[in-house]
């Protein structure tokens, strides 16, 4: 690529950042200069979020549906997949998966209800009720 | 409490963060691409039984802190790495360490990153800062993707080095420690085993799925991805593909090119004609690489979408394969006079 060819598409993070890229000079020579985004990386991470939504609607559909419990939506909301939210909640894998039953979430202890709330910086009212603050 | 600092931006976090930590113990003749190529950075893997954020997995390059870790090994520099079971004890030994005035580098989460916008911030766990220092309860950050400073809370800075999931942190910090002065015939040394070591993870690993053989078989499964996976769900993939190849700090075309600059460096501490030669190669792979990101956006914005255009995208990337493969196979016949 060549200085000049560098993409100067403004991105998210090109309004807080500019990003090194090395490309060549005139005499081939490499050397670095900022780029303020490229359209195709700015459309591929578009991509990725209109999916997260899409996900994050199915989840809510679910739960309302008494499919899952409310922990689907906040995992779907907050990217996470079991694993991530195992770690965070520090429940096994296998008793996240039980807990996204309806069923076996209703008789969940607060104390337990209050661990996954922490993990989404919610509070247990707003995990009962799929209800989501603005941030 | 505060360290002479000087903050270096660059396009990859691990490289600036060696770049940046190095020049801060007194060696200052390593740059960016001589890290990222004594490292033996470049690399591709697809490993499609991983799923990350719900697609396929893809790397460009090697393993998180290898690139680090390779460059102080052949450079002679001893490195003290710490992980750490509390939170308690892990801010305890950064004050420490900040008190006898090391810059140290640490891996984060970028999740809750304060300073990343939203749209950026995934559960990705291998992105590296420096911190240099505290002023007032505010940590001073020094992250190689962004052009200036940053600081964050010790609130904020805790729960970065502490996010889990993949590849968790678990607070882990490391710094160089000074060692004696590195000269050109340390470098020369250095600058051959991180070829050498190149090409054995580009040409030799075996199976299917990494190095230039793994680059051919994704190429093979895109072809195949809009009928076993739909049009849509294919154009996901392949966002995460471009994702994985240009997102900051994990530029795929992008390493090429810093691969490109690290063969043009590497000329200049040993004569032979072969290292700009393929130093040409890998910028036409970098220029390969986003061409077929430029096909892919077509897909998964819902312009293209024809099997010939999945095709095409495979084709590219057979043709990346074989210009690497030319290119690493070159490198190997350097005769190297050391």
């Amino acid at each position: 690529m060549k200085k000049e060819e560098v993409p100067q598409d403004l991105s998210s993070l090109g309004k807080i950042t500019k990003e090194v890229c090395y490309a060549t000079d005139a005499a081939g020579k490499y050397t670095t200069e900022l780029s303020q985004g490229w359209d195709v990386k700015i459309s591929a991470l578009d991509a990725a979020w209109q999916d997260i939504g899409e996900r994050v609607e199915a989840a809510k559909a679910r739960v309302l549906r008494g499919e899952a419990s409310p922990l689907l939506y906040f995992m779907e909301l907050k990217l996470m997949d079991i694993k991530v939210l195992s770690g965070y909640s520090r429940f096994w894998q296998w008793q996240i998966k039980r807990h996204l039953r309806p069923a076996v979430f209703k008789k969940l202890s607060d104390r337990t209800l209050r661990r996954y709330a922490d993990v989404f910086d919610i509070s247990v009212a707003d995990l009962n009720s799929l209800n989501v603050h603005a941030d | 409490m505060q360290i002479e600092f000087k903050h270096i931006q660059a396009a990859h976090c691990e490289n600036g963060v060696t770049v940046s930590l190095l020049k801060n113990i007194g060696i200052g003749e390593i740059t960016e691409p001589l890290a990222f190529g004594i490292g033996s950075g470049l690399f591709f893997t697809y490993i499609p039984l991983l799923k990350v954020n719900n697609g396929p997995a893809f790397a460009y390059r090697t393993m998180p802190g290898l690139i680090f870790k390779r460059t102080c090994r052949a450079l002679g520099i001893t490195v003290l790495r710490k992980r750490f079971r509390t939170k308690a004890r892990a801010q305890e030994f950064l004050e420490q360490c900040l008190a006898n005035g090391h810059a140290v580098g640490c891996q984060v989460g970028v999740y809750y990153l304060p300073y990343f916008p939203k749209e950026y911030r995934f559960h990705f766990n291998a992105h590296n800062l420096i911190v240099y220092g505290k002023e007032q309860d505010r940590y001073l950050i020094s992250d190689p993707v962004m052009e200036n400073t940053e600081s964050m809370s010790a609130y904020e800075l805790e729960r970065v080095r502490f996010a889990r999931g993949v590849l968790a942190p678990k607070g882990q910090i490391y710094y160089p420690i000074a060692s004696r002065p590195i000269t050109d015939d340390t470098i020369r040394r250095a600058i051959k085993s991180g070829i050498t070591r190149n090409i054995r993870d580009m040409l030799h690993i075996p199976g299917p799925f990494a190095g230039v053989s793994g680059i051919r078989y994704t190429g093979r499964r895109i072809k195949k991805w809009r009928d076993s996976l739909g049009t849509k769900k294919a154009g996901l993939y392949l966002a995460q593909l471009v994702r994985m190849q240009e997102e900051i700090g994990t530029g795929g075309g992008g390493f090429r090119y810093i691969y490109a600059a690290f063969l043009q460096e590497a000329y200049g501490f040993y004569l032979d004609d072969i290292l700009p030669a393929v130093s040409a190669s890998f910028t036409k792979s970098g220029d390969l690489w986003r061409t077929a990101a430029v096909e892919a956006a077509g897909i998964y914005k819902g312009r293209l979408g024809s099997q010939e255009d999945f095709n095409r995208i495979g084709d590219y990337l057979f043709e990346i394969a074989e210009v690497e493969k030319q290119a690493f196979t070159a490198l190997a016949k350097i005769k190297w006079q050391l």
